[in-house]
């Protein structure tokens, strides 16, 4: 059984994000950039799932530009059987993505997406949705768990008003949230090996995919910096504060 | 996965290459690119392995920076068409002498020394250089792994072999965790350790192989660096500033340093001081003296109103001539800072650094080309290096810390003015110091504490924030990698004697003494580290040993 993740490359999570002065973006020049944290878990979980020898073949997805490369290398060193980079220098949409990925999947014969739930970068949320929508198969998004047996996953979902356990029918799309798991230290041996794997290239032409008409961003801003905090003595005078300022 | 344990033993995947390079800074980076070309030139194949601590080449590269691009121009002779980072050529430079809080001189060209004319100079990030190199580097076929530290030397029969990389998920007490992961070992025909000022190998290896017996100790400065988004209407690109003096000593030689601030491309303002680490004051807090030195007038007028956007620290050596070790030991030499090949007299390394790497990588492959097995300590690297320009503009500049450590920053800087300008650094005489650095404390009962004034949140921050800003981050749960030989020294001994200067001169608050009288106890933050190393030189019991962490950890500087 094959299976689909879809890595991005994101600003790392250690970076601290600054905006740009003149408002149209953030900083992303000269700032380290890695895969993004989710689709980490995601790679690291399609690896345990080959290892347990629920699928064969992993096959890692990225959409960008050259540095997208470094990306693929991530994602072979963890395990990844092949690499496609479908080589764009547009801002990629969530539904571009996701337009690409449905492609790659129906090209593939693949019985399975993992993907991150969201990317760290625009918080967007909607690929791994869009996939299943585009393909007509089944979600199981926010996975906490997931289990393959046969032509049925069970995917414990991480909801609101706690643990929900859904079964669905392969060919699905399971996007992956925090506590799936913990992805492994990646090896220096397996990075080096990593290097030496040839990665497929394509473009969204070739896959008969048309670009999503770009969202237009107005404006980016920093969010209001903290305002001093306010040191209480006592429970009654934090209780008069919190009162006075409507809040109890 | 591993069920492995501490006790048992480790088995470790080996690979073998031409010449490993530990660090990626501008030596390192140098080195693997010159010896690619060599190879190139030669028609012949090279395997070069290069690894960086950080989580990427760049993440822990911390300069001024003005960059004098002479090695760059040999290196690529066409690195304006490679689009090489450097955008802002120097237009002016400026030499102040700060005699209290409110009051300043401004020199005069003409008393300038010349080493400190920056014409056909540039204000870069040398983060962003190194960045640029990598690529450079990756493209000439040379393997680069970022977020690998170079643990421990590899010595066998007293030939270096090559390094082993730091072994992944290791838990406070040693044991491994679920994911550990054995570092594996890089063997080579020659190794380069390249990893900055006071690497923790290098410091090893000259210790090891005897090769800084016969020469001044290695003198040492603290460098802290902001970078600031201009206020409107204070961007100046090109103007470079220097000063020296006030907050440190202006006719003293106790306490003494210099600062910058460089005017950058992109709105940006550069602004650092550095402290000699010779300083006697235990009370001297160098990161309260930055805070303190931004209120200047002369540095205020472009800070005013503008934005702090990352803060970081770095040792420099810079005892430079005097100091400088052998290069070479069997098997491999040190290149860069980690051999201490900074020019004092210019505040400049960078291109020194480069230099050091290529006149070594000529060397190495010139050997590894005729078909040298390696393993040898290859006296054509100090040979060609005693031919070069860069031993003589060292030896040019040789007086120039001595002399501010001797005469202070007026009348130093006056005797270097006589020798740099009239003599052009060969004044028939030498000037030692020869006191290393963490042995110039006074006793605290001696020394004046210092009443620093309260970060004002705008111009001035506290550690906390700063330590932030520089977006540093270890593992949480991995072995501390500052080293205590005897754990009760900081209470028992550096307490009473020093009033244990590690809580100041650590620029990140590592280290804090909590409690007081018989409940007093040393805290290690390590967490905070920015691979400073500045414990590590200057405790004055010479008990911290900073040790490499889990790789990628430590600070993530962007545009350092």
């Amino acid at each position: 059984m094959k299976a689909i993740v879809s890595v991005k490359r994101a600003v790392d999570y250690n970076v601290r994000i600054q905006v740009k002065p003149d408002g149209s973006g953030v900083v992303t020049e000269g700032v380290k950039h890695s895969m993004n944290p989710f689709d980490e878990i995601a790679m690291e979980e399609a690896v345990r799932l080959k290892e347990k020898g629920k699928i064969t073949e992993i096959i890692a997805v990225t959409i960008g530009g050259a540095k997208n490369e470094e990306t693929l290398r991530t994602a072979l060193a963890f395990g990844a059987t092949r690499a496609i980079h479908v080589k764009d220098d547009g801002g990629i949409e969530p539904l571009t993505a996701a337009r690409a990925l449905a492609a790659i999947f129906k090209k593939e014969g693949a019985q399975l997406l993992i993907a991150g739930k969201q990317a760290i970068d625009d918080d967007a949320n909607q690929t791994g949705q869009m996939v299943a929508g585009l393909l007509d198969i089944a979600q199981a998004t926010f996975a906490g768990k997931v289990d393959i047996e046969g032509n049925k996953a069970t995917v414990v979902r991480e909801v609101d008003a706690g643990l929900e356990t859904l079964e669905v029918d392969l060919p699905a799309v399971i996007t992956a949230d925090l506590r799936l798991n913990e992805p492994r230290y990646l090896k220096l041996p397996d990075i080096m090996k990593a290097k030496r794997i040839a990665i497929e290239a394509t473009t969204l032409a070739e896959l008969g995919v048309t670009a999503a008409p770009p969202v237009k961003t107005l404006k980016t801003t920093p969010p209001p910096s903290r305002s001093k905090g306010v040191m209480v003595k006592t429970v009654d005078e934090l209780v008069a504060a919190l009162k006075a300022k409507g809040l109890a | 996965m591993s069920d492995s344990q501490p006790n048992q033993p480790i088995e470790r995947d080996v690979m073998e290459y031409d010449v490993v390079i530990v660090g990626g800074g501008p030596s390192g980076l140098a080195a693997a690119i010159r010896l690619k070309q060599k190879a190139a030139e030669a028609g012949k194949e090279i395997s070069v392995c290069l690894v960086e601590k950080g989580s990427e080449v760049g993440a822990h590269i911390l300069s001024g920076a003005v960059f004098e691009p002479r090695s760059l121009n040999e290196l690529f002779p066409n690195w304006k068409e490679l689009g090489a980072p450097l955008k802002t050529a120097v237009l002016r430079d400026e030499l102040h002498m700060l005699t209290s809080e409110t009051a300043g001189i401004k020199l005069p060209n003409l008393f300038v020394p010349k080493t400190m004319h920056n014409e056909g100079n540039y204000v870069i990030s040398l983060g962003n250089l190194c960045r640029w190199l990598e690529e450079q580097a990756v493209a000439a076929g040379v393997e680069i792994y970022p977020g690998f530290a170079a643990q421990e030397t590899i010595v066998e029969d007293g030939v270096v072999k090559g390094i082993q990389v730091g072994d992944m998920g290791i838990d406070r007490d040693g044991s491994h965790k679920p994911d550990f992961a054995p570092g594996i070992e890089l063997r080579a025909k020659y190794t380069l350790f390249a990893e900055g000022c006071r690497g923790h190998l290098g410091k090893r290896l000259l210790k090891q192989f005897k090769l800084d017996e016969d020469v001044d100790p290695q003198h040492y400065g603290i460098g802290i660096k902001e970078v600031w988004d201009a206020p409107a209407g204070k961007h100046r690109p090109g103007l470079v500033v220097h000063g020296a003096g006030w907050p440190l000593d202006v006719l003293g030689t106790g306490n003494t340093g210099g600062w910058f601030l460089y005017h950058a491309d992109n709105n940006q303002i550069l602004v650092g001081l550095i402290v000699d680490l010779s300083y006697s004051n235990p009370y001297l807090s160098p990161f309260d003296e930055f805070q303190r030195l931004k209120h200047h007038p002369v540095l205020k007028q472009y800070l005013e109103g503008g934005k702090r956007l990352s803060y970081g620290a770095r040792a420099i050596a810079k005892g430079g001539f005097n100091s400088l070790p052998k290069m070479v030991f069997p098997g491999g030499a040190l290149i860069g800072c980690d051999l201490g090949t900074m020019n004092f007299s210019k505040i400049k390394g960078s291109h020194t650094a480069m230099k050091s790497g290529m006149i070594a990588a000529d060397a190495y492959a010139d050997a590894l080309l005729g078909g040298n097995a390696g393993g040898d300590a290859l006296q054509a690297f100090p040979e060609v290096f005693k031919q070069s320009w860069l031993y003589d503009e060292l030896y040019r500049s040789r007086n120039f810390g001595p002399a501010i450590h001797k005469f202070g920053a007026l009348f130093g800087g006056a005797f270097n003015w006589i020798d740099q300008n009239i003599f052009g650094g060969k004044i028939p005489v030498t000037l030692h110091d020869t006191t290393p650095d963490y042995a110039t404390l006074k006793l605290a009962k001696d020394s004046t504490q210092i009443a620093y004034p309260k970060p004002d949140g705008k111009l001035s921050f506290d550690k906390a924030s700063s330590v932030f800003m520089s977006s540093t981050n270890h593992e949480e749960h991995q072995p501390v990698h500052l080293k205590l030989t005897d754990p009760s020294i900081p209470i028992a001994k550096n307490l009473p004697l020093y009033a244990e200067p590690a809580q100041r001169y650590c620029p990140v608050g590592v280290y804090e003494v909590l409690g007081e009288g018989a409940n007093a106890r040393f805290q290690i933050n390590a967490q905070n580290c920015v691979h400073c190393k500045t414990c590590d030189i200057k405790d004055p019991s010479q008990n911290i040993t900073w040790v490499a962490p889990e790789g990628s950890g430590g600070p993530n500087y962007a545009g350092m």
